[in-house]
């Protein structure tokens, strides 16, 4: 293609590679997800050994769906959508590409070093520090190549959804290098710089902004774009989009020490976290009203679009999840659910019922756009898919649930003469039966997924790339 | 004293956000953003709606 071709179409390529790559990573992820529930059950499924055990699988699981599926979704849509509603091309294509190739590395370092038991310790951050630079630079060229085309635009107004992205971009990056400061020892063995319960702070700060920001901030993003997109109508407020944006990029980063309740980290700072962690409510229900009220009007729309069920769900997902978190944040009430299956059970509500939908229907919006569709080739499996997946995210939190209430009580009960009613293994051997019903909505949820990659299998077998270029082609400001 | 005041200028600054978004004379501004993820629907839609139904 020609320069000047180029200039007047967008990149999709790009858009393709990471749309592809999250329905592939996804499976990927979530297989070893199911893997180590399935674990939970049956304790020999570890074989025995090392690199199959339990600690070392479920950092593999943890980085596979967060950073390989959620950063595939993230990095797809949000270069679709900065270029779209800036109608301008990306900065640059070879940076772009960069940013693929480099994060495909990321993610194939991680499932090598993972497995093999090289691990800073940090969850969410527990890439050595060779591939957490390289983590690094991939996300600076990110930044460049998402705010040098928010620069380059062509529209007066940068789009709420960019907003989002654009803030997620930073605060991850800051999150990143923050957190991963540390002296290497080896070349595949450092330290952390901070020690004691400073350490811990940061690495809670950072976990919990990893929430709010990778797996939060950036998929509103998505919603903000795609909601509006497969309903066919605006937000329904674009005021309260921008007091929502900003509430909750600055509340959110106070939330993370409610992760250190009734540790070393000093009361005063377990409180603060408490308090804007209550608080978070307010600006999180917000952004879920705004989506889903921008259905008003167009209800009838859920009954014969699975894609849009897909967006609706994930955000009354959102809006449960981001109901319970605050509760949990509460220190009497996290005094019961610390350290229990509640904890998972939370994590897997905002996980598969939030991000990843939010993010399968986003992906059904536009891979056929991408290849030049109408739709995907089956709209049944659309709609097969969201059923596996709600009642899989509702096996998987409310059998959690059930495990979660149980432990804590079982573990805080003592007889008169002070000593514990349960032994550890009693109340282990009581969550049994919770985890096979987990499994079951894991293997749910999976199921859906690999339904969703024969969908596009199909859909990219039939595609028209001629007719993809035409719905590449940028609108000359004529609009 | 210090704290309280930080605590002051973030409320002050949140009730000015309100004010400003809710500001009648943005309105005519935010409905054009609004609009923008719909500005380009030609080279979208032409694209979908043309295609026959499978």
């Amino acid at each position: 293609m020609s320069t000047a071709t180029q200039e007047n179409a967008y990149n999709y390529k790009v858009v393709r590679q990471f749309a592809i790559a999250t329905v592939i990573w996804g499976i990927v992820g979530m297989s070893v997800g199911v893997l180590i529930a399935a674990q939970l059950v049956w304790p020999d499924l570890n074989f025995d050994l090392p690199w199959t055990s339990f600690g070392r699988l479920r950092p593999l699981h943890t980085n596979a769906v967060i950073f390989a599926f959620g950063g595939s979704a993230l990095f797809a849509t949000s270069y679709y959508v900065v270029q779209r509603t800036s109608q301008t091309r990306l900065l640059s294509d070879s940076l772009a590409a960069f940013t693929f190739w480099g994060w495909q590395a990321v993610i194939v370092l991680a499932a090598i070093t993972l497995p093999l038991g090289y691990t800073t310790t940090k969850e969410y951050a527990e890439l050595e520090w060779p591939i957490a630079i390289l983590l690094a630079v991939v996300w600076i060229v990110y930044g460049i190549v998402f705010f040098g085309t928010i620069m380059k635009r062509k529209t007066s107004h940068i789009y709420v959804g960019n907003w989002f992205f654009g803030a997620f971009i930073v605060v991850t990056a800051m999150l990143h290098i923050v957190n991963h400061i540390s002296i290497p020892v080896t070349f595949w063995k450092s330290y952390s710089a901070y020690a004691g319960a400073t350490d811990a702070l940061i690495q809670w700060w950072y976990g919990h902004n990893a929430v709010g920001f990778f797996l939060t901030t950036g998929f509103l993003g998505m919603m903000y774009y795609f909601v509006p997109k497969q309903a066919e109508r605006p937000i329904y407020s674009y005021r309260l989009s921008i007091v929502h944006f900003w509430a909750l990029i600055t509340l959110y980063i106070w939330a993370g020490p409610h992760h250190l309740h009734y540790t070393a980290l000093p009361d005063w700072a377990q409180s603060l976290g408490m308090v804007m962690s209550i608080i978070l409510l307010a600006p999180s229900w917000g952004g879920m009203i705004n989506g889903i009220m921008t259905l008003s009007g167009a209800w009838h729309k859920l009954r014969n679009d699975p894609i849009l069920r897909f967006l609706v769900v994930s955000l009354a997902f959102y809006g449960m999840s981001s109901f319970e978190g605050p509760v949990m944040a509460i220190k009497t009430v996290n005094a019961l659910s610390h350290y229990t299956d509640w904890t998972v059970g939370h994590v897997h509500a905002g996980a598969l019922g939030w991000v990843a939908m939010v993010t399968i229907g986003s992906m059904y919006h536009l891979i056929p756009r991408l290849f030049g569709r109408e739709q995907m080739v089956s709209v049944g499996l659309i709609n097969a898919h969201f059923w596996l997946a709600t009642i899989g995210t509702v096996l998987y939190i409310a059998s959690l649930w059930v495990n979660g209430i149980m432990q804590g009580l079982m573990w805080r009960a003592v007889n008169s003469d002070g000593t514990l009613t349960y032994s550890f293994a009693e109340a282990l051997s009581a969550a049994h039966y919770g985890y096979i019903v987990r499994l079951i909505g894991g293997a749910f949820f999976l199921t859906g997924m690999f339904l969703m990659a024969w969908n596009v299998w199909r859909t990219v077998r039939v595609a028209d790339y001629s007719r993809a270029t035409v719905a590449a082609r940028i609108a000359e400001g004529a609009h | 004293m210090l704290r309280g005041l930080g605590t002051l200028v973030v409320f002050v600054a949140f009730i000015g956000l309100v004010f400003w978004a809710y500001n009648g004379k943005r309105k005519s501004s935010f409905d054009e953003a609004a609009n923008l993820p719909f500005a380009d629907d030609a080279s979208d839609t032409t694209n979908s709606a043309k295609e026959p139904k499978e």
